[in-house]
């Protein structure tokens, strides 16, 4: 995973609440076996409304977007966020998330920024014209005119996204306590270490 | 030592810890992981890129359902016909390529045990109470009827499962769901968990699991638990838990891939010891009077987008906040409706019965008790009934409820997710309505431009018969 430390440019003032999984990608674009070219589905139900702002020639290849509470509800689906990439979106901001989204989202590099709902509209004013600066190591989103907004980020996902770990390998660097997890469990509750092969 | 009391979530969650880092987190080991052809071919391809193994395929079970067609997968000759769209086809075979490759059990199409995931895993005895069950959909969640901490991941942790065993977490919150005094007769599970979700809305749950608790719970069925559970995430909940007990213990007896002789005696012994403990605090508490439960349909298109079928269509209006005002508007001119609408006036041209939510033998039961000598209205042009699972469908043919079905004039399908997601070729037509007893009522989730009324089976059966939303209880009881 590539290392980031910020997203600067211009940001989609999407703006809308609740948007779910299918309207990122819909289960017809699921089909495939690779993670790429999924931008080319990425909202096809709002880019089917004339005037959309993912259309916009103003924000094409804006790496922020910029939605409502909620963002990511439904479905558990990564090509949600494949698909955001595949746009050449590296961060959202919005109210809130869903946990799965924002779980997948960090997992392939794209930062999820929570911010108040009175923050989110002055950033979507901002963006109609100006870009935006996501500042991961200080934790602070900025535009040209002053403005100044923090957020909370979880320290273990900043320094993943800071360094660009690859969390399975991580994970792996901790094969010893797994073992010892393992053998504990075989020994307490033998039933849960047979899944589909049974004891003799 | 005096110990605090605990709740169910948090039983399971220290069960299952493998350590915790100084940030937090937890590694937790995941007892059981499920796989199926649609969110597991970049995690495979990617072990394969970095050489690793699956560090414990004897804890995955593999069974495809998304794509599946749920017309004959045989011909009359027994030969396994082909899928004919290209991409779910290679989809299916990248998961028959990569479960033998990686030495993981597989429960290919024409299996008779094939299903949906969340109907197989209980149905196996794969998943067990108290276990923690992963699977690449978010509708895991179901498996907490069983008392199982099970929730959804994307295909990153679908990746890190199958490499270590285990996922990196952060505790989360509790929530109570208390549902006082007793569902009043004819109102369903499906019904309940629809009203749960109206009350605490799509994102009342994020950050939360949810506990149900009450005597309604102890009194549903283990289906009604998996109905009322599969719906968690609807409510923002990645996971949902209602306390094991007997029922499920008898449900999960004697399945094949449950414990066996000593080891589940001390599994039934531990299972009883994982209830919440009297005086255990929640994060938040919900408290909801059975008695005000009606039988439920969505009119929007978010699942907390619903209402007593003998309500009317809202006005954006009565929404206080201007964001779901908007959203209503948008809703109601996608779903083709006008605001003070009788519910019970919409008519349907297409019926699902089928999904993780509404899909196994005491759903089926429901749906054929109302369409038992009864046909399905003219304007009914598509009427599918598609079982959960390959035994699902043949216990329902031994009583006979496939008869029921096809002479009500319903199709009797394979196994699958089906219209739910409308992945496969079942699809609703663009600008048609659909009483499904599916889990989503987004837009295009049944196919471009369908509008889906999310209901319960007897409802949807009750909306076949009439070509119309309708409360079942005029037509039974």
């Amino acid at each position: 995973m590539e290392p980031v430390d910020s997203v600067e440019g211009r940001a989609i003032p999407f703006g809308r609440k609740n948007v779910d999984t299918d309207v990122i990608i819909p289960a017809h674009w699921l089909k495939t076996i690779t993670r790429e070219g999924l931008g080319a589905g990425a909202f096809e139900t709002v880019r089917a409304e004339p005037g959309n702002v993912f259309d916009d020639p103003e924000f094409a290849n804006a790496p922020i977007l910029i939605a409502g509470d909620n963002f990511g509800c439904g479905s558990s689906r990564e090509h949600a966020a494949w698909a955001l990439l595949d746009l050449g979106i590296k961060a959202v901001i919005a109210p809130s998330f869903s946990d799965i989204f924002s779980g997948n989202a960090f997992k392939n590099g794209i930062l999820t920024v929570a911010l108040p709902q009175e923050q989110v509209d002055r950033l979507l004013e901002v963006a109609a014209s100006d870009p935006v600066t996501i500042d991961l190591e200080n934790q602070v989103v900025t535009t040209p005119f002053q403005d100044r907004f923090t957020f909370e980020i979880d320290p273990f996902r900043k320094h993943c996204l800071m360094e660009g770990l690859d969390e399975v390998g991580l994970t792996l660097a901790r094969d010893t306590a797994i073992d010892t997890y393992e053998k504990r469990q075989a020994s307490d509750m033998p039933w849960l270490a047979h899944g589909t092969e049974r004891a003799a | 030592m005096a110990t605090r009391p605990l709740t169910l979530y948090e039983k399971i969650w220290n069960a299952h810890v493998v350590e915790t880092r100084d940030d937090g987190t937890s590694l937790i080991y995941i007892d059981r992981h499920l796989v199926h052809e649609v969110t597991s071919p970049q995690a495979f391809e990617a072990l394969r890129a970095a050489g690793r193994p699956v560090r414990r395929p004897d804890l995955t079970l593999a069974v495809p359902d998304h794509n599946l067609p749920t017309t004959a997968r045989l011909d009359a000759a027994g030969n396994r016909l082909p899928i004919a769209d290209p991409q779910s086809a290679a989809q299916l075979a990248a998961l028959e390529c990569n479960a033998p490759e990686f030495g993981i059990e597989y429960i290919g199409p024409t299996d008779a045990a094939q299903g949906i995931v969340h109907v197989v895993g209980p149905e196996q005895g794969f998943s067990l109470p108290g276990a923690t069950i992963v699977c690449g959909d978010s509708h895991t969640a179901a498996h907490g009827g069983i008392g199982a901490l099970a929730f959804g991941i994307g295909t990153s942790e679908v990746e890190h499962v199958l490499a270590t065993q285990t996922l990196l977490l952060t505790r989360s919150k509790t929530m109570e769901v208390r549902v006082t005094g007793e569902l009043r007769p004819g109102i369903t599970p499906k019904d309940l968990i629809l009203h749960v979700i109206g009350v605490i809305g799509t994102a009342g749950g994020t950050g939360y699991v949810i506990e149900y608790r009450g005597p309604v719970f102890e009194a549903m069925s283990v289906e009604g638990r998996l109905t009322v559970c599969n719906m968690s995430i609807e409510g923002g909940a990645r996971a949902g838990l209602i306390a094991p007990d007997d029922k499920v213990f008898d449900y999960l007896k004697g399945r094949p891939h449950a414990p066996t002789g000593s080891d589940w005696d001390r599994a039934v012994e531990w299972w009883r010891s994982l209830a919440t403990d009297p005086g255990a605090q929640f994060d938040k508490s919900v408290t909801i009077d059975a008695a005000d439960i009606e039988p439920t349909v969505t009119w929007g298109t978010s699942p907390e987008d619903v209402a007593p079928i003998g309500a009317v269509v809202p006005a954006p209006e009565s929404y206080a906040d201007p964001s779901k005002q908007e959203a209503v508007r948008k809703s109601l001119a996608y779903m083709g409706l006008e605001p003070g609408q009788r519910l019970s006036d919409v008519a349907i041209e297409n019926v699902f019965i089928g999904s993780c939510t509404n899909s196994r033998i005491e759903d089926l039961r429901a749906a054929a008790d109302v369409l038992r000598g009864r046909h399905k209205a003219a304007n009914v042009k598509w009427a599918i009934v598609v079982p959960g699972s390959g035994l699902v469908k043949a216990q329902a043919e031994a009583e006979g409820l496939d008869k029921v079905f096809t002479d009500a004039g319903l199709e009797w399908r394979e196994p699958g997710c089906s219209a739910c997601l409308a992945m496969n070729p079942d699809k609703v037509p663009a600008g048609e309505r659909c009483a499904s007893t599916s889990n989503r009522n987004f837009v295009g989730r049944q196919g471009p431009g369908a509008r889906t009324h999310l209901v319960s089976p007897a409802m949807a059966a009750a909306a076949a018969v009439t070509g119309k939303l309708t409360d079942v209880r005029e037509l039974v009881g």
